[in-house]
């Protein structure tokens, strides 16, 4: 235990031998490989998940700011029911009771799953997002769009979205490093991710500290790049004339 | 037929009466200033006239459209009838051009060249072809209010709302505000302006309508509202405003 040894990654997966290329061939995989491919599962569960949870954040957040109550009722049950249920807990509901609910669902792959239930947990805190970001314009902007003879859904489009999303790129960006840091609970139904390759490779090869050490490494480059690309939308998107391009 | 028929107005937040069978007409052409202490339901009045508040009684007919009817096309109606704010309102994400652009496009249909160069024409016109490029926020408080005129004057309104467009300016901005207006009522806009400006009431107006506490209490001919307000509240008023 007392030197480091990253040489566990080149291993075989099945006989533990040392591959000269790090990568296995004809079949075999090393854990390098088999690190990748979780690293692979863990960003293609976030970014659908982030998908899924932008467009129905985003639907019930816009349905909560209309003057319809009850569109209004709906996105508040949505955001509510979602929020107040632990994360882990609605994966298992997910994958254990709801197919057994809506026998359809039986078949559906557990990775789909995870997804919606990861990007519906994360709608419900993007629909508070974007509520507060459509809210934080006042109804002047509203008006105005109104009185333009535009139709609600135009004045949405063309008036209060644009503003709106700009004002909540920050809190946008931590929901989206989150969904990449939640993607973890994947590995509570056998979805081969990061942290399931952790938990696995740890224990087949005693090398614990390494294969922590290079899931913690990805998590944060994923995260980082993240914030990152954020920043560079946030500065494309900036509006001329205004600090923060915030609201007024 | 006048432009814009009230009957018997009345609305309320709640158990809260804000307007309180209020009636008037604007005729053709004519330019009619709305004032009154604050809170008195100037900006609820105007706002009823296009739809963008719903009242409980009476009737608002616009052109001879009635705006309380649930069958009217609203947006088609409010594409007609301009309207300036107090905060002005443009929208700060687009450039000057795009803000005087964008209505003409998507709701009347126009094409983006035609639109472009209407909104350019009366961007020249309230003195801001400099500033077609720019956005909002990187202009003056008077400069936005002009350009929020040229927005509503890009729809051709058949009629134009203003609500206290001036009193959210710096003193030394109101003018080049007023001109703009005064220009436009001599052109022969039909307007209801919600304002304590009296010079521009002197200068322009035809009638003037006073409201307290939501009601119409004063609805005069300009040269019999200055000569003798016939409400004490009116007189009070008058003499705070003119003298302050
Ligand atoms: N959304 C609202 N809910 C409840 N009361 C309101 C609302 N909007 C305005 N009011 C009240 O209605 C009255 C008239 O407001 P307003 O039309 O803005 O007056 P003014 O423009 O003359 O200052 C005020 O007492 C105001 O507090
Ligand atoms: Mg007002």
């Amino acid at each position: 235990m007392s030197t480091w040894d990253w040489q566990v990654f080149c291993k075989d997966t099945i006989d533990g031998k040392i591959v000269p290329s790090c990568f296995g061939s004809g079949g075999d995989i090393t854990y390098l490989d088999w690190l990748l491919s979780a690293w692979g599962w863990t960003l293609s569960v976030s970014a659908l998940a982030l998908l899924v949870a932008l467009l129905l954040g985003s639907l019930m957040g816009i349905l909560r700011t209309t003057p319809h109550r009850g569109l209004v009722l709906l996105g508040n049950a949505w955001t509510e029911l979602f929020r107040n249920i632990p994360l882990l807990v609605q994966i298992f509901l997910w994958y254990h009771v709801v197919p057994a609910l809506i026998p359809p669902l039986r078949s559906v792959p557990s990775f789909i799953l995870v997804v919606l239930g990861l990007g519906l947990f994360t709608s419900a805190r993007i629909s508070e997002q974007v509520r507060a970001g459509i809210q934080s314009l006042a109804g002047g902007q509203r008006m105005a769009g109104l009185a333009m003879g535009f139709t609600l859904p135009q004045t949405y489009r063309h008036v209060l979205l644009p503003m709106a999303y700009r004002i909540i790129i920050p809190p946008l960006t931590s929901e989206s490093m989150n969904i990449i840091k939640n993607s973890s609970v994947a590995f509570a139904v056998s979805i081969s991710e990061l942290t399931l390759f952790a938990l696995q490779a740890q224990e087949e090869t005693s090398r614990g500290i390494e294969v922590y050490l290079a899931v913690t490494g990805l998590y944060f480059v994923s995260a980082f790049a993240i914030n990152r690309a954020m920043l560079f939308v946030e500065n494309r998107v900036r509006v001329p004339g205004m600090i923060g391009g915030g609201g007024h | 037929m006048p432009m814009i028929e009230m009957k018997n107005v009345s609305k309320w937040y709640g158990t809260f009466q804000v307007l309180a069978e209020c009636s008037t007409q604007v005729e053709k052409g004519e330019v009619i200033v709305v004032c009154g202490p604050s809170g008195s339901g100037k900006s609820t009045l105007i706002k009823c006239v296009n739809g963008l508040e719903p009242f409980q009684q009476g009737e608002i007919l616009v052109n001879d459209i009635s705006v309380g009817d649930p069958k009217t096309n609203l947006p088609k109606l409010r594409a007609r009838v301009g309207m300036v704010f107090q905060h002005f309102e443009l929208f700060p994400h687009m450039t000057i051009t795009e803000n005087l652009s964008i209505a003409q496009i998507k709701v009347l249909g126009r094409s983006r060249d035609e639109a472009t160069e209407r909104g350019l024409k009366l961007l020249e016109r309230v003195g801001l072809k400099e500033q077609a490029a720019k956005h909002p926020g990187q202009l003056s408080g008077g400069q936005q209010q002009r350009v929020a005129i040229a927005r509503a004057l890009s729809m051709d309104p058949i009629c134009m709302l203003f609500d206290e467009p001036t009193s959210a300016l710096d003193p030394e901005m109101i003018n080049e505000v007023l001109d703009v207006m005064v220009e436009l009522a001599q052109e022969g806009m039909t307007m209801m302006v919600v304002t304590h400006e009296m010079g521009f009431a002197r200068k322009v107006a035809h009638r003037v309508v006073f409201m307290d506490q939501g009601r119409i209490v004063e609805d005069d001919a300009k040269e019999a509202f200055f000569g003798s307000p016939r409400s004490e509240r009116a007189q009070q008023f008058l003499s705070k405003i003119l003298h302050h």
